[in-house]
């Protein structure tokens, strides 16, 4: 990650409206950190599912507005169950300027693989970690500049309950949206020939796919068969474009 | 695939723990266990099972998680 000096705003950004999307794991704290930024009181609660749909709030820091979207809580973007389906739809293909994940900091661990699935996507993340106070509580020390260092994003320590660490990190996003932080986010490397098919199928997807897709992560979609991706691409820069003529192209990499 | 002789995660009693080994599933739902932390490697605690014997929860990475018998069959685990 890299610290720019502070860049020129543009006179649009003043009323320009900038949207974050909240995602997390189940029970992290999410709506606590959402009811922290915007003021709002999204129902919060010691059982995880809470958050059933999202939920959308706004903020002003800066100079600049926000609107914050609370999605559900997941383990995962696979779409593999209609609250996983609603963040990664909304993470992938509703184009937000930036996504905050929230992870616990007594369960970095498994949090991690939320973040790692997420920065496959964009690389505009900020990693919120939350619960420090319990993982002081329970004798856990967490090395916030080492994961800072190690994912290649912006990472800050935060108690939502509490209300300690968040107007650091309000400070946080307005950089990241103001362009003086460049983010390089830890990528997950597969085995060789795997990575051989991924870059083969990202090439050939690469003229179909609008730009703000990620052709890795599609390719890695289409690997796993799941081919719903497909159908979301519709606002396409190639006229020739059709999932049919994308399905060939994956089947011909495929063989 | 079978493997004679191999413990599953559905044979740990209550109260022990396990390694996972492998899973034996494929694609979207190996995919989903995965997710849940059973990675090879991970260690996994029996911590109850419903009154009915089926969904168990496990303790999974610091958190919780129930799962159907049927999945827990065909995660492999050793006792180490
Ligand atoms: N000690 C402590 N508790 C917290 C903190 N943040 C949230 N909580 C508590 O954790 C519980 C869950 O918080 P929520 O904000 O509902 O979590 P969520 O991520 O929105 O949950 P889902 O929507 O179900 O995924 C609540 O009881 C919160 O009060 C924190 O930093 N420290
Ligand atoms: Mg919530």
């Amino acid at each position: 990650m890299i610290k720019t000096a502070s860049l020129p705003v543009h006179g649009q950004e003043a009323t320009k409206n900038f949207v974050i999307a909240l995602a997390g794991n189940p029970n992290v704290g999410k709506s606590t950190v959402f009811n922290r930024l915007t003021g709002l009181k999204q129902h919060t609660g010691n059982w995880p599912g809470k958050t059933v749909t999202r939920a959308e709030g706004t903020f002003f820091h800066r100079n600049r507005h926000y609107t914050l979207v609370d999605l559900p809580g997941t383990y995962s973007l696979h779409a593999s169950s209609t609250d996983e389906q609603v963040a990664r739809d909304f993470i992938c293909f509703a184009r937000p300027d930036l996504t905050l994940v929230v992870c616990d900091a007594t369960c970095l661990e498994r949090n991690l693989n939320l973040v790692l699935q997420i920065l496959e996507i964009t690389d505009r993340v900020v990693l919120c970690v939350n619960l420090m106070d319990e993982a002081k509580r329970k004798g856990f020390r967490v090395d916030i500049d080492m994961l800072t260092h190690k994912l290649g994003i912006p990472v800050v320590g935060t108690a939502a309950r509490s209300g300690r660490g968040l107007s650091r990190l309000k400070n946080v996003l307005d950089d990241m949206v103001a362009g003086k932080i460049v983010t390089t986010p830890q990528q997950v490397v597969y085995d060789p020939e795997l990575e051989t098919s991924i870059n083969e199928i990202a090439k050939r997807l690469t003229p179909y796919l609008p730009d703000w897709i990620n052709s890795r992560w599609a390719a890695l979609r289409l690997l796993e068969r799941d081919y719903s991706v497909l159908d979301h691409i519709t606002d396409n820069k190639n006229k020739n474009y059709s999932p049919r003529i994308l399905k060939k192209e994956v089947a011909l990499c495929l063989q | 695939m079978v493997i004679p002789n191999s413990l599953s995660l559905i044979d740990i009693p209550v109260g022990d723990s396990a390694r996972v080994v492998n899973i034996l599933t494929i694609g979207a739902n190996r995919r989903r266990l995965l997710d849940l932390g059973l990675v090879p490697g991970s260690r996994v605690e029996v911590i109850r099972r419903s009154p009915a014997g089926n969904p168990t929860a496990y303790l999974i990475k610091g958190t919780l998680i129930a799962l159907r018998n049927e999945d827990a069959r065909q995660i492999l685990v050793d006792t180490n």
